[in-house]
């Protein structure tokens, strides 16, 4: 591969991927010369892929086979949109339709009156992107996408992730051949280094801090390694990007190899996640296909290739060492630091070990300039943070926003608010190493700094948004249920300390909290946090102590009044059928699935059927029984 | 040993041929016992301790290393699994939005706990943390079928669905 065959290939494809970036006019004749009048994007992510999108990829072919159309449209299947409780989704362009929860007869309809005749199906369109008067407006426009600035996603819902072509036509490896033909491996790190970008795995250490050690440890053999060891449930931006833009990462990491010295780099990426294990296998083949890896990149005699190694689903894993403990095929356990991965790493050398959303910015960072990068964000945290939106909030998906906006912008204007008029109570950030935000802070610019300040940590991005009805104490109890799951055993703070918090909390939400519980718990957190071998242990106890500074009534109420004001914690509830408001209709016994709730002799005065009455002994108090109760007999208590 | 099964192993030549093999591809690999285990777990379904001891024989490594790896990722099961795999996420996502219940419907319908096989060997139940589908919570996956936006009482139809 040349520069001058790198470019032609862009030339050759950059009009047809253009025409996804504008609407309007401008597009419609911007496809015409393309020699495609449509085309259609359908999200290939886990999210729609989930919700069906492969069959609605079928009908759409079917269909454009049955018009004839098939040689004037073109089918994209693209990565994450971020929308993920709307898919599957299809958006067609010039004009950049973009339809909703796409069904294969609406797929029809779409061929017929969109593509055939070119009548917009309004009705099937998302509705925030058609006005009151029938006009459509961009999705670009709508509040979701409005606030947010994609640069690590800049491709994810774009282009085709398994066609190299479309990553080189937006201007995919020029930056590589920019830092091989013109870059001394100094002026990359010290470029990195001034962009101020930080680690996006959750700790924001300084990127290129990381590469001049990495480059500056003495050794002949050096690794690099990618972490899409994504164990932060809820958190899903590092699958998206490997999903929808593969390419960005093996760029980002030959620039990284040839920084350091490193000849080999793995991909370490949980096996939870084949889609994107898939795409990024057969990236990594079109790489070497066009000599993007292998011996002699571009012809400047550097030499890089790249592994994938899964995980198996630890994760404990997602802690450096232990990363890279694994890929050496152990057990994944921690191991103390120094010596830090880029003295003595991977097979014991030097190793440098970024995380997917980090190395999605390098590329853009070598093409656009430190300058660039740095203008976005906050003093201290620059550039963007992907965050995964989820819980209790109307537009579940991904975001991407400028450092420094506001958790309230992000819950109220991108998330489009909490559903079923519930009230905003907390946002979760970090996973079971973070910690809550609760409402009275919900102004506060999201950044590093501010977020340890209030006891949360950025983490790898995971946003979990809670309302009225989740209980924070029943929350940090299924945090610890997920550390005591994970620990890996090998230091005692973490295997016991962990243990013995879960069995406080598991006590509080029984019933049978004591006050002194809470000093406790206060104690055993200190101890954790300051002797637990790796950053598991040690951030165990921030979904407790957070928890309880900012919610501390709700801790109050289990133990010392036994109940649980979010009605939540089963055994301080119990379900009951108001006998006299029973019709007995039955809806309730049919729909349970514990089989609990029997037919009684008493027939409530003015009612036909006998009552039905709930076997507490067998009740698992899942609530099916409320929801299926037109009268409202049931009730919790 | 906690994870014992009643259930003989039943490791056909074949399987055994192309055990052979994987071990032959990852033996001079650095890291290879990793990706034999895994490879391995897609043959037999799981790794009984007989595998395991095909694998350390072939990768020249002890037989309590090779298990001490494949008893730390909670991927490699000892026992075997049912018919049809369930796995009930218990995400983050999913949990705020209710999945505990989800993984008790599903349990109480079987009348097995998470972990466990039902004694005709058809189902088995697992939880599971993120399959990455959080707009769609919560979620279940039935083999490689993903159930979304899912309550309770959907629960027993769609188990009902895989029984032919």
């Amino acid at each position: 591969m040349t520069i001058e065959q790198l470019n032609e290939i862009k030339a050759k494809r950059a009009d047809i991927v253009k025409v996804r970036t504008i609407i309007a006019e401008e597009g419609e004749k911007l496809a015409a010369q393309t020699g495609y009048r449509k085309q259609v994007l359908v999200c290939g992510g886990t999210g729609c892929t989930s919700s069906g999108s492969m069959k609605i990829l079928d009908a759409l072919n079917n269909e454009l086979e049955a018009t004839g159309i098939k040689d004037e449209v073109l089918v994209v299947r693209t990565g994450c949109f971020g929308l993920c409780s709307l898919g599957p989704i299809v958006i067609v362009y010039p004009e950049g339709a973009f339809y909703a929860q796409a069904t294969p007869e609406g797929i029809k309809r779409i061929v017929d009156e969109h593509l055939v005749k070119g009548e917009v199906c309004k009705d099937l369109l998302y509705k925030e992107t058609v006005h009151e008067d029938g006009s459509i407006i961009s999705l670009y426009e709508t509040n979701f996408y409005k606030k947010q600035k994609r640069i690590a996603l800049r491709n994810c819902g774009v282009i085709d992730p398994e066609n190299i072509e479309e990553y080189i036509a937006t201007e995919g490896y020029q930056a590589l051949y920019k830092v091989l033909d013109s870059m001394t491996p100094d002026q990359v790190a010290q470029e990195i280094l001034d962009s101020g970008l930080r680690g996006r795995g959750g700790a924001g250490f300084p990127t290129g801090r990381k590469w001049m050690f990495t480059k500056d440890a003495p050794g002949d053999v050096k690794y690099v390694a990618c972490n899409a060891d994504e164990g932060d449930p809820g958190a899903f931006m590092d699958r998206s990007i490997l999903e929808g833009d593969p390419h960005a990462i093996i760029e980002a990491m030959t620039i990284a190899a040839y920084t350091v010295g490193a000849c080999q780099g793995f991909v370490y990426v949980r096996a939870e996640y084949p889609v994107a294990v898939h795409r990024l296998q057969v990236a990594i083949d079109q790489a070497r296909e066009y000599g993007l890896l292998g011996k002699n990149i571009f012809g400047k005699g550097f030499d890089f290739d790249i592994e994938i190694r899964l995980g198996a689903g630890a994760f404990v894993c997602g802690e450096e060492t232990a990363l890279l403990t694994s890929i050496e095929g152990n057990r994944g356990e921690p191991r103390p630091r120094p010596p830090f991965p880029a003295v003595k790493g991977l097979f014991g050398k030097p190793t440098l070990l970024n995380n997917v959303e980090t190395y999605s910015n390098i590329a853009q960072i070598i093409r656009n300039g430190a300058a660039w990068y740095a203008s976005m964000g906050t003093e201290k945290s620059k550039g963007t943070k992907v965050f995964a939106l989820g819980g209790k909030i109307t537009n579940v998906g991904l975001v991407e926003i400028p450092m420094g906006t506001t958790l309230r912008e992000i819950v109220e204007e991108i998330g489009g608010g909490i559903p079923n008029g519930k009230k905003f109570k907390a946002a979760q950030t970090g996973g079971p190493s973070g910690g809550c935000i609760p409402a009275q802070y919900i102004d506060t610019p999201i950044d590093y700094e501010s977020l340890s300040a209030l006891g949360s940590m950025m983490g790898s991005g995971g946003l979990i948004v809670m309302d009225e009805d989740n209980c924070m104490v029943d929350v940090s109890k299924f945090y610890l249920d997920f550390t005591v799951d994970e620990s890996c055993g090998k230091c005692t703070p973490c295997r016991i300390g962990t243990r013995k918090l879960h069995q406080l909390l598991t006590k509080i939400t029984d019933g049978k909290g004591e006050p002194k519980d809470l000093e406790t718990i206060k104690d055993l957190a200190t101890h954790m946090k300051s002797s637990s071998l790796c950053a598991l242990g040690q951030s165990a106890p921030n979904p407790v102590l957070s928890t309880l500074q900012y919610f501390g009534d709700e801790y109050k109420a289990h133990i010392e009044n036994k109940t649980c004001p979010a009605g939540v914690c089963k055994n301080l509830l119990s379900y009951e059928i108001v006998k006299d408001k029973c019709v007995g209709c039955g809806m309730c016994a049919r729909n349970c699935p514990a089989s609990a709730i029997n037919k009684t002799d008493y027939i409530a005065p003015g009612k036909k059927l006998p009552a039905y009455e709930i076997d507490t002994s067998k009740c698992i108090k899942c609530g099916v029984c409320i929801t299926n109760c037109k009268l409202k007999a049931v009730i919790k208590k | 040993m906690s994870e014992k099964t009643a259930v003989p192993f039943q490791g056909t030549p074949e399987q055994e041929a192309q055990l052979k093999e994987v071990i032959a591809k990852h033996r001079n690999q650095p890291g290879g016992l990793m990706p034999t285990l895994q490879e391995a777990q897609g043959i037999y379904g799981y790794l009984p301790i007989e595998v395991q001891t095909i694998i350390a024989d072939g990768l020249g490594k002890s037989l309590s290393e090779v298990y001490g790896v494949a008893t730390f990722y909670s991927q490699f099961s000892l026992t075997p699994k049912g018919k049809h795999r369930i796995s009930v996420c218990l995400g983050t996502a999913c949990y705020v939005k209710g999945s505990d219940k989800i993984l008790e419907a599903v349990e109480a319908k079987l009348g097995i706990k998470s972990g466990e096989c039902t004694a005709d060997g058809l189902f088995s139940i697992d939880s599971c943390r993120c399959v990455g589908a959080c707009g769609l919570a919560p979620v279940m996956m039935v083999d490689e079928d993903v159930y979304g936006k899912l309550t309770a009482e959907q629960v027993g139809k769609i188990l009902d669905s895989y029984k032919d």
